[in-house]
């Protein structure tokens, strides 16, 4: 019997034709599998349901680590990643949630998965529900000017449902000196950096309390050592 | 003129119907970014969970509507009309289209509400660059009266609607229909007035033998109900749109693609930008939209 990770790895190389060193190295395998696996109370069964949790790709670009879990958590068939890309896939290079059977946003544009999750956890808490919502942005993506419109919105109107999941693997072209947990702090927003291939510190973060405030979530994903099939 | 002192704002009609929304409706959820933000301050205390005021931010606005969208609930989204289509305008094909979901978004300003404003405060493109997204519905109401029934229709649906209020209204409303509204029939050609421009379509085209249809809704255009109006007169089609020159006829060649026509458009400038304050009629005058222009140019292209 496979491990559930190996069955992932396995369903990863499905997409990339690799059977080990592209899984190990994709930035976002780990968090979004600790999300699904350990964090949200989402499955294929409750996918409709409102009180589900909510968890937005933002970054989507590169979702072979997403439509891996999808497949391995039982949102779609594991045959449908074979033929991803091609005309009448449901999975394209960018996810298209109308089209994608447990995906909640359709991005790709850059910028729009956290202000959607904030509308998204304002919409729940004025209806009175509980759920969480988890965002994952990348640092490049965190360059955008409508993340740091965003993150103020949030902040100020203390959204503690609210996780962003920023995979920070050093891509922004201009950096972000002195860190980017630092921006989301000052904004208001109770800030966590850990390692993003860490499943144990990844868990403890995302599954941490709500304590009145949003919550960042930096995952940093430092690059592999030469030869690591890590 | 006296009138005048006692009719209503758009802005205020819009504003008092919301609110009631908020009262009637627990899925309506509305949204500024400070222009207005204080028509809502007393409907916050009731409704602290669905009053926001963002701040400066129309981009995290706009997707923000598309997150309260994609919970089931009806955003009402509105500013200034070159903050709420043109600058966050991919928010409006992802954040709203390509996620599926509508919104009600309402601007202020229209082309040149008050021209000593300048060119930042003029949207003469919105409708134009809502023609470019799939899905959505326009009303650009001329009288306040027709305000209302628009705005309750737009907020008890779901799908994605713009609505362009102007302080530039007609002296009278006209029913609120789909479709084009049939205000004179005529022989000599047909002429199209979308919402402001009413008054002065009507004073233009008082001598002169023509039909006149009215829309406050815009989009979906009412093919069947040109193509009623032009087969019953000379094919001779005036399009008079209180944005920029031309936005609607690509519609009227579709309604008419199989109809030999004529096709005279007016509204503002689509080869330069006008580069003059003033007063919103002295721009009337300018783009050639104003009583004495239209009626010049209307007898000369159905005569």
């Amino acid at each position: 019997m496979h491990t559930a990770e190996e069955t992932l790895r396995g369903l990863f190389a499905r997409l990339t034709g690799d059977n080990k060193h592209l899984a190990a190295a994709t930035s976002t395998l780990d968090a979004i599998w600790v999300l699904y696996d350990r964090v949200l109370n989402v499955s294929p069964d409750n996918i409709d349901d409102p009180d589900r949790d909510r968890f937005y790709l933002s970054k989507g670009h590169g979702p072979m680590a997403y439509y891996a879990m999808l497949a391995a958590k039982g949102f779609i068939e594991p045959e449908t990643l074979d033929n991803w890309r091609t005309f009448g896939s449901p999975l394209g290079m960018h996810p298209d949630h109308v089209l994608a059977p447990g995906v909640e946003i359709s991005s790709g544009s850059l910028g729009h998965g956290l202000p959607l999750g904030v509308g998204t956890a304002l919409g729940l808490r004025a209806q009175g529900r509980s759920a969480r919502v988890f965002v994952l942005i990348g640092d490049g993506e965190f360059d955008e000017g409508s993340n740091h419109e965003t993150m103020a919105i949030a902040g100020r109107l203390g959204l503690e449902r609210l996780t962003a999941i920023v995979i920070d693997n050093k891509t922004a072209s201009l950096g972000w000196p002195g860190g980017i947990a630092g921006r989301f702090e000052m904004e208001g927003w109770h800030a966590t950096t850990v390692d993003g291939r860490d499943h144990d510190q990844l868990y403890k973060a995302l599954s941490a309390e709500p304590d009145g405030r949003p919550h960042a979530v930096v995952a940093e994903i430092l690059p592999l050592a030469e030869g690591s099939a890590a | 003129m006296t009138a005048q002192v006692t009719r209503k704002q758009m802005r205020t009609v819009f504003a008092d119907t919301v609110v009631e929304s908020l009262d009637a409706d627990p899925r309506v959820v509305m949204l500024t970014a400070d222009i207005s933000s204080w028509f809502f301050w007393e409907a916050k205390k009731e409704h602290p969970d669905r009053v926001l005021n963002l701040g400066i931010r129309e981009q995290a606005m706009i997707d923000i509507a598309g997150g309260f969208a994609l919970t089931g609930m009806r955003p009402v989204v509105h500013t200034y009309g070159p903050f709420l289509i043109e600058r966050p305008f991919e928010q409006i094909k992802i954040g709203l289209g390509h996620q599926d979901v509508g919104a009600v978004l309402v601007s202020v300003g229209a082309s040149y509400d008050d021209p000593s404003w300048g060119r930042t405060h003029q949207a003469p493109g919105d409708v134009a660059l809502l023609d470019t997204l799939p899905g959505w519905t326009v009303h650009v109401p001329g009288h306040e009266d027709e305000v209302e029934p628009l705005l309750r229709q737009a907020i008890a649906g779901d799908g994605r609607v713009y609505m362009r209020l102007s302080e530039r209204a007609n002296s009278e409303a006209v029913p609120v229909s789909d479709g084009f509204t049939v205000l004179r029939q005529g022989s000599a050609g047909v002429v199209v007035a979308v919402g402001p421009v009413l008054d002065q379509v009507l004073a233009a085209t008082s001598t002169v033998d023509v039909t006149v249809l009215y829309a406050s809704t815009i989009r979906p255009f009412d093919h069947a109900g040109l193509r009623a109006a032009v087969g019953a007169a000379k094919p001779n089609v005036v399009l008079v749109e209180p944005y920029l020159r031309g936005t609607s006829a690509f519609e009227v060649t579709e309604a008419l693609s199989d109809v030999p026509h004529r096709l005279a458009s007016f509204g503002t400038w689509r080869d330069r930008e006008a580069r003059v304050y003033g007063t919103p009629e002295e721009h009337d005058r300018l783009f050639g939209v104003d009583a004495e222009g239209l009626a010049k140019s209307i007898a000369d292209f159905v005569r």
